[in-house]
């Protein structure tokens, strides 16, 4: 298939949180919409009514809301129906790492309704797992922090002791607090035990330059894209605020090389600590485009669009440039609605 | 020594490092100087231009120069 600019495509999307720590959502449309070789009409599908991105009616063409992760695959995939009955959907990004689980699990019946996706199959995506991630770099030779799975908090102790203080203690899917001491240690554990749930990840700490690579997979092993990007300014919830593309071909080889190993399908980020000595130790893989993706599309690489292209049946070729020193700032902007189109979503369930 | 080839500087005295992002800025004497770590040039010779062309005290300029090249190397700005 090759676009020329006349298709229209309906593309669902999630992840419209665009909050202090947003969700990919919104900027994955606007890098979709910035390309030329196709029309689209945009299907945000949202979990909660006070998501800004349902109100960006420049942004998100319909929004419908969709049941909950922890609901499982069957309440997902009918509500998938019943939305795909009245929109005849093309195409689904999700862009939460807790609901990729179940669009992985219904991608064929997904398929068989002609609805198409771009995503890593689930041996692919528990491989890169925060739980698993120490023992995949091990394997395939990538530095990766030592860490050690709490279930007790009477573990923590045993971990201390192998890992030494300071600690990292992160949360199953999301959040990360650094432990300076038991009590920390401690604190931290059961917060984000009542939050996520067990296990809790212990990770020794690793200080250094904090690097986020996005990177796009074509499944077979090639990378279709790669843009690193320092992080310049980081909230207090260690998002990055503002981020520079950056030009280090130790990055750009170190997803490669990631992307080769698990032939990872579709979008995703790596997060790099690179030490002082220059050694680049992976932090996390997120199985999604990051929020900071449009960047990508600012500098010459549209990871979200050519992930559209490649999940409709297009061969895209790998870019080779994108421009270094392109810089995002992010900030906030009081969007105005009104109650008459909270109480439709809020109501109905689409706006 | 030498600016690595990577590095862009601007007349403005700005200066950023594309493989790590980090930027800085420097005065119009700084940005001077830079212009002539494009090429390979030894630390004498820098010395000796600047103090041909401005009115500088030499001892003094070689305190500064040698402050300056020390940041410049504690970036990473120069080739080894």
């Amino acid at each position: 298939m090759k676009f020329n600019g006349k298709q229209k495509l309906v593309i669902a999307v999630t992840g419209l949180n665009a909050i202090d720590s947003p969700g990919p959502g919104v900027a994955v449309i606007r890098a979709i919409r910035e390309c030329p070789d196709f029309d689209v009409r945009i299907i945000g599908l949202s979990y909660e009514a006070l998501e800004p991105g349902i109100y960006m009616h420049d942004i998100v063409d319909k929004t419908y809301q969709i049941p909950y992760p922890s609901a499982g695959i069957e309440p997902l995939l009918d509500r998938i129906r019943d939305i795909h009955e009245r929109e005849n959907i093309d195409l689904v990004i999700p862009n939460f790492d807790a609901e990729l689980f179940n669009f992985i699990k219904i991608g064929p019946q997904l398929r068989n309704l002609g609805i198409h996706s771009f995503l890593p199959d689930l041996e692919q995506f528990e491989a890169r797992h925060k739980m698993e991630l120490y023992e995949f770099g091990k394997k395939h030779g990538m530095l990766v922090p030592a860490d050690r799975l709490i279930y007790h908090s009477s573990d923590l102790a045993k971990a201390a002791e192998e890992l030494q203080y300071p600690l990292v203690v992160k949360g199953k899917y999301y959040d990360a607090t650094i432990a300076y001491t038991s009590e920390q240690a401690q604190k931290a554990f059961n917060q984000l035990k009542s939050k996520w749930g067990l296990p809790i990840i212990v990770q020794e700490f690793i200080n250094g330059i904090e690097i986020n690579i996005a990177a796009l997979g074509d499944g077979e092993g090639n990378t279709i894209s790669v843009v690193p990007m320092r992080k310049l300014y980081i909230t207090d919830k260690g998002k990055a605020w503002a981020g520079i593309t950056i030009d280090d071909s130790s990055y750009t080889n170190l997803a490669r090389k990631f992307i080769k190993a698990t032939k990872w399908r579709g979008g995703c980020e790596l997060e790099v600590m690179q030490t002082k000595d220059g050694k680049p130790y992976i932090m996390e893989v997120n199985p999604r485009f990051p929020a900071w993706i449009y960047l990508t599309a600012a500098a010459g690489q549209n990871q979200p669009a050519s992930l559209v292209k490649m999940a409709m049946g297009e061969k895209v070729e790998p870019f080779t440039t994108y421009s270094v020193g392109k810089i995002f700032i992010r900030y906030s902007w009081d969007l105005i609605t009104d109650v008459s189109e909270f109480q439709i979503i809020s109501g109905t369930g689409e706006l | 020594m030498r600016l690595k080839k990577n590095i862009a500087t601007s007349e403005a005295g700005f200066i950023f490092n594309p493989g790590t992002g980090d930027s800085y800025s420097s005065n119009p004497i700084g940005s001077e100087i830079l212009s002539h770590l494009k090429e390979d040039i030894d630390r004498k010779e820098l010395i000796d231009l600047i103090c041909s062309k401005y009115d500088v005290d030499r001892i003094q300029f070689e305190k500064d120069i040698d402050d300056f090249i020390s940041q410049l190397t504690d970036n990473n700005l120069l080739d080894d």
